[in-house]
């Protein structure tokens, strides 16, 4: 079910002041506790999250900040039932204090009756440390310096005629995280990411329409915005014109047509149709309650033909720019890469020690994660991704090959249902097709279909040029709920036949 | 160290000069979380977080930084805070809102200096109690429940060299129970939002969704089209939500949102339904009262931290169905001619006196759908505020009078905005938990609303 690829040991960027904590000092301090107080595993982590948002409006400084979010957390197995305790203090009074509230936590569980906990075996690794490839530390850019660039890209955009308003904004996270529990491993693990938006509000014959950049958030530092990854200034330079073509934009005749989605778009649909459906946790029935199910049961791996034979969905832990990409989770299990979909069959899921014990795997796939030190870690999404054809077509000759079709490009809305099985997506802009030759935007333009015929519609994938990586930063799951990031990449895609309806038309009038 | 001695120490910084102004935050809070009538992640949390903001003269006007951190910062962590704060705003540019800062009137309030509230692991004891039991009662039905019940106390501090010194004590408590019958073909939901776990009436609500899928009818199809709806108070709590997030005066002002107006300005004056609704925020309303000054720990369309320490009083956002007021800064208040209306923590719809309860609209319907709650809402189109979701935990038809079938859950694309103009019934308001948004806005209290062709765009086999 999964391969592990060894992490990459490095040392480089770990933040100084983050290692000046008494670390070895709360771990032994708590470990000692509970061994005493008789628990059979327990795990501490030491976060410091620092995130960094800016919002310009129109070229000018709108709201600014600069957060950096601190605690220590205890999670314990203690009597079959699980307890967990955080606190804002890093000392080892704070530990052992957290290690005796988590306690009473699981008697309070396990009186009420719990459910009974085993976790997958995984080996111990000691006084390891793994950090991202980040070239240019986001918080070392002052706010002046950070300001300016976005204000000369929107003063660019502010330019054109049809833009009327500019909304930019660039939000840079530092996760810097320590791990030790009693099975004897330790890690100290830190990840940078960014994600630059500007959003375009255009307005024409008493028409509004806004426009979001693509740009995508990602695993690299500050370079990304100077076009390491992503072509901003040439994003920017065609965001007017794409605008007035939206402006002009005429509504969908409601049917069913071919679609050919830009990887800017159909990550999103990878990610709630594919990435959330193979969840082993939902699949189990723990996030019935709030986040939902999937259609997916563990007797359909190996069986389920989730789509048609082109689809190959792969998931990782180790994209060396991935938004899920770590050494090790947040239970300490080394990540590595797996296959959710391999020829349209249901080939894996994602699992966390506890669920991989409930599906009689091995071990588990390392995708416990937690947004802070004050939540619990739940299983997330790991980097999850549609593969291209080897020697697949380009774009241009996949849009060639449709008679009657819409293109789509960029994610706007999505909703799904509990059961991961019918959803709806809109884009950021929607071409007709005809005979191959691309036309004007349409507006209104969504989608409707059930997961598994959607994906068995897939007619046709662009080759390995076609391929890139988007995702998403604020994915949200779980009581208390927490955030997570994910990245999903895609070739370019066909579907045949697939309903759309006119969104402005299915209201009362 | 209390929140009132951290943020004196933050301001015994300040030198001479120009303002600060802090925010201490703590937050405990306790929770439980169950599947299949057994409990599975639960836990305690305690955080604290301190935000500095800096005041510096910048051209004509005036700059702001902000900066936070948690933990538990030292003396020289405040010094290195204040003193980043300072740089970054000595080379800010003019923020568009800036404004005096609020001057404080009064001495500060005895409870000043009062440690921040806690929430014990005790404090779950008395509701686990209920939960085993209900567990038990759901086992023997042949159910499973599913859920998450939370206490919560946030303690805020604001102070600033202007004299400010107040503090609020915020306690809330969530309790959102799913119940399913064995096959998983049948789900029922409750939810209560208040002010102390132990308040809530656990063992009411898991008899009642036991009641409602011990009594599940016949099953029918749905076909798409327009039907009457029925929608209880927890349907349109999620719907007032967006109207309410999206309400923000700045934003209509860029002709982005569904209060715009045709000519550049916003649709305050306009006739939104000829239903008698009123849409309203109070901070002293009885059950779900908030903070009565504002707490803006960044700016933003909506928010402006110059406004801190602003008194918030009840606002009417909605008045027999005109628009009344949107969300403002007093930055936007001054562009768009209005009086200053903040962001208040809670949300009351209301129609005339003497409304019935949901009972009686379902009793006095001749075919319509009832819904339970919604799921998966998603912004389509902001200048209507078209958003995209799902029926979630049970649809029924009533015909007659009476629930006749339970139907397939549905999507929709429907505007909060433009379906108060097909509401042709109002029930009672009360005190409800918006199901999707449970855990980011809770004080709200709504009424069941009687809507006439609500479009059912597909239906969804999901339960």
């Amino acid at each position: 079910m999964r391969a592990t690829t060894g992490a990459v040991d490095t040392d480089g960027g770990m933040e100084p002041s983050f290692l000046a904590l008494p670390l070895a000092e709360v771990t032994d301090a708590a470990l000692a506790e509970a061994r005493r107080l008789g628990v059979r595993h327990a795990a501490v982590r030491v976060v410091r999250n620092r995130a960094r948002r800016l919002l310009l409006h129109d070229a000018h400084l709108r709201g600014s900040q600069d957060d950096t979010e601190l605690g220590l957390s205890v999670g314990v197995l203690h009597g079959g039932a699980r307890g967990f305790a955080a606190g804002p203090e890093v000392d080892p009074a704070a530990a052992v204090a957290a290690v005796g509230r988590a306690v009473q936590v699981a008697r309070v569980c396990r009186a009420v009756g719990a459910e009974p906990v085993e976790l997958a075996p995984e080996p111990v690794y000691a006084d390891r440390r793994w950090t991202s490839r980040c070239r240019v530390d986001p918080f070392a850019v002052p706010e002046a310096e950070a300001v300016a660039l976005l204000a000369d890209w929107s003063r660019g955009l502010l330019a054109a005629p049809v833009v009327r308003h500019v909304l930019a904004k660039v939000s840079a996270v530092r996760e810097t995280t320590w791990y030790a529990d009693t099975a004897g491993t330790s890690l100290l693990q830190q990840r940078v990411r960014v994600h630059p938006q500007v959003l375009a509000v255009g307005v024409a014959d008493g028409a509004t329409a806004t426009l979001r950049t693509l740009g995508p958030p990602t695993g690299r530092g500050w370079e990304y915005l100077h076009g390491t990854g992503w072509d901003w200034a040439a994003e920017l330079a065609e965001m007017p014109e794409h605008l007035a073509g939206k402006l002009r934009a005429r509504p969908v005749r409601p049917g069913r047509y071919d679609l050919v989605t830009a990887p800017s778009h159909l990550w999103l649909t990878i990610h709630e149709s594919v990435g959330h459906a193979t969840e082993a946790d939902r699949a189990l029935g723990h996030e019935i309650g709030y986040a939902g199910g999937t259609f997916v049961t563990p007797a359909d791996v190996g069986v389920l033909r989730y789509g048609s034979e082109l689809m190959t969905v792969t998931a990782d832990r180790t994209d060396p720019y991935g938004l899920a990409t770590v050494g090790w989770d947040d239970e300490g299990v080394a990540v590595g890469a797996w296959t959710l979909v391999r020829d349209g069959v249901l080939s894996g899921l994602q699992t966390d020690r506890h669920t991989a014990v409930r599906l009689g795997s091995a071990r588990s796939t390392g995708c416990a994660y937690a947004e802070s030190a004050t939540h619990v870690p739940i299983s997330r999404l790991p980097n999850v991704s549609l593969r291209p054809t080897p020697d697949g077509p380009d774009t241009a000759a996949l849009i060639g090959g449709v008679t009657d079709g819409i293109y789509l490009v960029g994610s706007d809305s999505w909703s799904i249902d509990t059961q991961r099985r019918r959803f709806q997506f809109t884009a950021q802009r929607a071409y007709r097709i005809r005979h191959g030759r691309l036309g004007e935007q349409l507006s209104g333009v969504a989608y409707q279909a059930d997961t598994t015929d959607f994906w068995g519609s897939l007619v046709a994938l662009g080759g390995p040029g076609t391929y890139h990586c988007f995702g998403a930063d604020l994915c949200g799951k779980g009581q208390p709920v927490q955030a997570a990031a994910a990245s999903h990449g895609a070739p370019t895609a066909v579907f045949r036949g697939v309903r759309v309806v006119d969104t402005a038309g299915e209201e009362a009038r | 160290m209390s929140g009132a001695e951290l943020a004196e120490r933050v301001l015994a910084r300040a030198g001479r000069a120009g303002d600060l102004l802090v925010v201490v935050d703590e937050t405990a809070t306790a929770h439980l979380r169950w599947a299949d009538n057994a409990l599975t992640t639960s836990g305690t949390a305690e955080q604290r977080r301190l935000t500095v903001v800096a005041f510096a003269p910048a051209g004509a006007g005036t700059a702001a930084a902000v900066v936070s951190r948690g933990g538990a910062p030292t003396d020289r962590d405040l010094t290195e805070l204040v003193a980043r704060a300072r740089r970054t705003a000595d080379a800010g540019e003019p923020a568009p809102d800036a404004a005096p800062l609020v001057v404080a009137t009064d001495t500060p309030a005895p409870s000043w200096g009062d440690p921040a509230a806690e929430v014990p692991v005790a404090r779950l004891r008395g509701f686990s109690a209920g939960l085993g039991d209900a567990f038990a009662a759901a086992r023997a039905a042949g159910h499973a429940l599913y859920g998450y019940a939370e206490q919560r106390a946030g303690t805020t501090w604001l102070a600033s060299t202007t004299g400010l010194r107040l503090r609020h004590v915020q306690p809330t408590s969530v309790l959102d129970l799913t119940a399913r019958d064995g096959g998983g073909a049948a789900s029922a939901w409750a939810g209560a939002g208040g002010v102390d776990l132990a308040d809530g009436d656990l063992p009411a609500l898991a008899a009642r969704l036991r009641g409602r899928l011990d009594r599940v009818p016949r099953r029918r199809t749905l076909a798409p089209g327009r039907y009457e709806v029925l929608l209880p108070p927890a349907c349109v709590a999620d719907l007032m939500l967006h109207l309410y997030l999206n309400a923000g005066a700045a934003d209509a002002l860029d002709g982005r949102t569904v209060f715009a107006g045709r000519d550049g300005g916003t649709r305050i004056g306009d006739r939104l339904t000829s239903a008698p609704l009123t849409l309203g925020s109070d901070p002293a309303a009885p059950g779900l009262a908030c903070a009565p000054f504002l707490v803006a720990r960044a700016s933003g369309a909506a928010g402006s931290v110059f406004d801190n320490g602003l008194p918030l009083a009840a606002t009417r956002w909605m008045v027999d169905g005109e628009l009344r007021g949107l969300v403002q800064t007093r930055h936007s208040a001054d562009r768009t001619g209005q009086p200053v209306t903040p962001f208040v923590d809670n949300l009351v719809l209301a129609g005339p006196a003497g409304a019935r309860p949901l009972a009686d609209l379902i009793a006095g319907t001749r075919r319509g759908l009832l819904l339970t709650c919604l799921w998966y809402l998603r912004d389509v189109d902001p200048r209507t505020l078209l958003l995209t979701g799902l029926t979630r935990d049970g649809v029924y038809l009533v015909e007659d009078g009476e629930v006749v079938a339970a139907l397939p859950n549905f999507r929709f694309n429907e505007s909060p905005v433009a379906l108060l103009d097909r509401v042709v019934e109002v029930g009672a308001t009360e005190r409800t938990l918006p199901r999707e948004w449970g855990d980011y806005f809770t004080r709200m209290a709504m009424p069941s609303l009687r809507v006439a062709d609500f479009a059912v765009s597909e239906v969804s086999p999901a339960v």
